[in-house]
């Protein structure tokens, strides 16, 4: 018997970790806001009954729409499996689609074409219209240049089109984005941020580490390297999956501070790192909303360091209060979802102002990782091998020391490891494109705290 | 009395702002003014000069209670030692053999407003300090006006925090204030009803300050009377501080006091031997701090909730006291010639030192380990060892039932002696105050809590002790 009272939209919780305590004249307080929702996913992706009303009246059936742009450029044919790889990898994501989940592919080229169904709209899924897209997924071929930019817009048309709470992009190159401007690409990215979410994939070893990140950054969605085309398959399923379990869109961050504060950072550091600080956008006084995207069940950690003015000893105040919100439909009071509260208290007890909270600790120290790694391979790219080797080197201590054992796996791709521990390393004459890339693309991802 | 008076002042004395008749808080600077009297007004001891004086306490606080219908404060600012209006809670529970403590929490309050002679309208944080009988400003803090020790998470306190604060902000006086007690502009934390706690009832008192250093109270008491199935009256005052290095040690003081308290007066109306009875009463002061700890399974790396407690118990002639851990109990004769003894032992490094003989007690007391103490209330406690004693003084005089924010500052008996006004005996709850007060003048290291019993018991209505 199903329980009809239950909603579907999951429930948000907010757990705050800091250490309060600051000494006489401290002015910088740091947490880490743990932020989980839950019971978002529980149909376990299976659509949802009709009979729901709360349903309905979100998305007039479904509440997703996606749209998968697939690179058809010229290179796509060197080697040929690669264009018959992503077809496959294609026809799995669109397999995977829920039954009402409104849906388009796109062949992206210098410019971008409806592959299905055409005429500017969304199909919905069902087993005739996903055997027709498979059909039309025939008729890919690999010939032209990449203008990402135009993918993505006819993305965001084709998405506007449909009356849904969730909107959804995945996106595959295998190559640069050449023919465009850059500025053409991030014009794009700044009208389609925050209209839809995308996840982009970099097939191969050709396309920039840089571009793809900075799509998937931009709009708040995962972003991997598949080296080997044969790949695809399983990671667009996966993909997919992930974008069937999103059940609340657009969800942001609020915080709160007090006058005279100033917010230092605000950056996502679980599941991977993700600076937030600049895109803020004021919701009144004191208060800022950063986008987190959309939402199934899941949960991540964001790193807040606010300074406050400083206060004597045996204050405390409330350093942020920080929220989730939900934009309401028609513009009224945003709903509050959760909420927690991250508070600075002076004391002179020594024990308490210098110890670190753990967590802060922790993912301070993944932050620093992805920095390294980074500045790391930079320098390496530029010749700098005496910055490159303690760049990477000091990434090895950090992972190594934090657990963080996919990223330490990485690394040992691209420098032979003397000492972990103590972050000793040699640069590896020879490394593949594909390692060093992998490393590049995943250096952001993080572990959490060991309990 | 010619002691800078709060009422009077019409300008801050920080930033020379004019001030408004009542205001707590400098509106321009948010400069806390009860303090700034304080401080102007010198140290403490003075209150001795004029301690028989039998000035009310708060005779603006009356007249303010008038003035704001919310306050559930006596208006009555009569002093506690003289025998009561006919308003009979206490003895009327008493009489039917139970004890206030049978009833707990809501019994020594109905007292304390019934009785007038507690100051039902608690001071502002500081006005304790006020030694001779400043009247200061009442707190905007309406329904503390209970002031027993049971602010916490109490019934009619329960709606907390915010509402009774007014509408803005102690500390920037722009903002509002939040559900959670901050201010919506500044964020600062707006006044607690644990950071100043009073509650006198006929035969003891009692009062409670956060001090000048910490952000909250951790100390708390429970202050309750009974009688014995024979008919004698009884006083019971239990004292604990929470253990700051563990979690939630609030929690776990108000918990044991409450515990104790509760125990005791139930132990008394049955008619227990003192001495089982204090014995029984720490122990399940225990019980309820160790089921603190199972309620929250929480941050492995801290320590379950604990506390210290200290309880004095005054029937029939008999003194008994009872402790865990590094909270104090004095005896104070009435006639300053004859020496005051401390009654307790602290479970403290510093104790251990000293009896080991490894230390004299300066040298001890001196070290940065002083304050670790052995013994305490809590599920992370080695073994509890409760202590018990008892005493059959010869003369009149005062238990002072303290915790170290105040003998921290007055360690020898000798010392707590000099600190305790000459009218101990029959205002009480003015020496509590005036203890609460020499703290705070001392620095406010720490939380402070004084809870003062008279000895032999002020004769009331139950006939004499």
């Amino acid at each position: 018997m199903a329980n009809f009272s239950k909603s579907n939209a999951p429930r948000f919780s907010v757990d705050v970790y800091q250490n309060e305590y600051l000494p006489e004249g401290g002015q910088e307080v740091n947490a880490i806001v743990t932020v989980t929702s839950t019971g978002g996913g529980t149909t376990g992706g299976m659509p949802l009954p009709v009979t729901d009303p709360a349903r309905a009246a979100l998305g007039g059936g479904s509440g997703a729409a996606v749209v998968i742009m697939v690179d058809c450029s010229g290179s796509m044919d060197y080697p040929p499996t690669k264009m018959r790889n992503a077809r496959d990898a294609t026809a799995a994501a669109i397999d995977t689609l829920h039954d009402g989940v409104a849906f388009a592919v796109v062949a992206g080229t210098h410019q971008a074409r409806e592959v299905f169904p055409g005429g500017g709209r969304l199909a919905v899924a069902d087993d005739m219209t996903r055997a027709q897209a498979r059909e039309a997924l025939r008729g890919l071929t690999a010939g032209g240049g990449t203008a990402i930019g135009t993918w993505l817009r006819l993305a965001d048309s084709l998405l506007g089109s449909a009356d849904v709470a969730i909107r959804h992009g995945i996106l595959l190159t295998d190559g640069r984005n050449e023919h465009e401007e850059p500025d053409q690409l991030r014009a794009s990215l700044e009208s389609c941020s925050g209209r839809f979410t995308c996840d982009a994939r970099g097939v191969g070893t050709d396309w920039e580490v840089k571009e793809v990140t900075g799509i998937a950054s931009a709009l708040l969605g995962t972003a991997d390297i598949v080296a080997d085309p044969g790949a695809l398959s399983a990671d667009f399923t996966q993909m997919m999956e992930g974008a069937m379990g999103k059940e609340v869109a657009d969800v942001a961050l609020r915080l709160w501070t007090p006058q005279g504060s100033r917010v230092k950072f605000l950056k996502q550091v679980a599941p991977s790192v993700e600076e937030l600080t600049s895109r803020r956008t004021d919701a009144g006084p004191r208060i800022g909303d950063y986008p987190t995207g959309s939402w199934g069940d899941e949960s991540r950690d964001y790193h807040v360091c606010v300074e406050v003015p400083a206060a004597g000893v045996g204050q405390e105040m409330l350093a942020a209060r920080v929220s989730l919100v939900l934009p309401t439909p028609g513009g009224g009071t945003p709903q509050t979802l959760s909420q927690g509260l991250i508070r600075a208290v002076w004391t002179d007890d020594m024990v308490a102002t210098t110890s670190i909270n753990p967590q802060v600790a922790h993912y301070t120290g993944q932050a620093e990782l992805a920095q390294a790694i980074q500045l790391g391979l930079d320098m390496r790219k530029s010749g700098d091998e005496a910055g490159a080797t303690a760049k990477l080197g000091r990434a090895v201590q950090l992972a190594n020391a934090s657990g963080n054992a996919d990223t330490a796996k990485l690394l040992s791709k691209v420098v032979d490891v003397v000492d972990a521990a103590a972050g000793t390393v040699r640069l590896k004459a020879k490394v593949a494109d594909a390692d060093e890339m992998t490393l590049e693309t995943r250096s952001t991802k993080t572990v959490r705290v060991k309990k | 009395m010619t002691m800078p008076q709060l009422d009077r002042q019409s300008a801050c004395p920080r930033c020379a702002e004019p001030l408004e008749d009542g205001d707590r808080y400098c509106g321009a600077c948010g400069a806390d003014l009860t303090a700034l009297v304080r401080r102007s007004s010198g140290p403490a001891a003075t209150a001795v000069d004029d301690a028989d004086e039998d000035r009310p306490t708060l005779p603006v606080n009356g007249a303010r209670a008038r003035a704001r219908a919310s306050l559930p404060v006596a208006p009555r600012p009569g002093a506690p030692a003289p025998p009561e209006p006919p308003a009979p809670p206490v003895p009327s529970v008493g009489s039917a053999a139970a004890s206030a403590g049978a009833a707990p929490r809501t019994d020594p309050r109905a007292a304390v407003r019934s009785e007038g002679g507690g100051r039902g309208g608690r001071a502002g944080r500081g006005a304790a300090a006020a030694p001779n009988g400043i009247p200061s400003a009442p707190p905007p803090e309406g329904p503390y006006g209970h002031g027993s020790g049971n602010g916490l998470g109490d019934v009619p306190s329960g709606r907390s925090g915010p509402e009774p604060l007014g509408p803005r902000c102690v500390a920037c006086g722009t903002g509002t204030v939040d559900d959670d007690g901050y201010c919506e502009h500044c964020g600062h934390k707006q006044p607690r009803e644990r950071d100043h706690m009073e509650c006198a009832l006929e035969t003891v008192a009692a009062a409670s300050d956060r001090g000048l250093r910490h952000h909250r109270n951790e100390d708390y008491f429970t202050v309750c009377q009974a009688t014995t199935p024979a008919g004698t009256p009884a006083a019971i005052a239990v004292v604990c501080d929470g253990v700051s290095s563990a979690t939630r040690p609030d929690e776990a003081s108000a918990a044991a006091a409450r515990a104790a308290g509760d125990a005791l007066g139930d132990s008394v109306a049955r008619g227990t031997h003192p001495r089982k009875a204090m014995h029984d009463a720490l122990v399940t002061a225990s019980e309820a701090v160790n089921a603190l700890a199972e309620d929250t399974p929480e941050d492995p790396a801290r320590n379950a909730p604990a506390c210290t407690i200290v309880s004095a118990l005054c029937a029939g002639g008999l003194l008994t006291v009872g402790w865990v851990g590094d909270s104090r109990a004095y005896w104070v004769p009435d006639d300053h010639t004859i020496p005051a003894v401390r009654l307790t032992e602290d479970d403290s490094w510093a104790a251990q030192m000293v009896a080991a003989g490894l230390m004299d007690e300066a040298e001890a007391h001196a070290d940065a380990r002083a304050h670790a103490i052995t013994g305490w209330l809590g599920a992370d406690a080695y073994e509890l060892d409760p202590h018990t004693a008892s005493y059959q003084p010869e003369e009149a005089g005062v238990v002072v039932v303290c915790t170290d924010g105040l003998w921290n500052y007055a360690e020898s008996a000798r010392e707590m002696a000099a600190a305790v006004p000459h009218d101990a005996l029959s205002r009480p709850l003015h020496s509590a105050q005036h203890l609460v007060g020499y703290a705070l003048d001392g620095g406010g290291h720490d939380n402070v809590t004084v809870a003062v019993v008279p000895f032999p018991m002020p004769s009331g209505r139950a006939g004499s002790a």
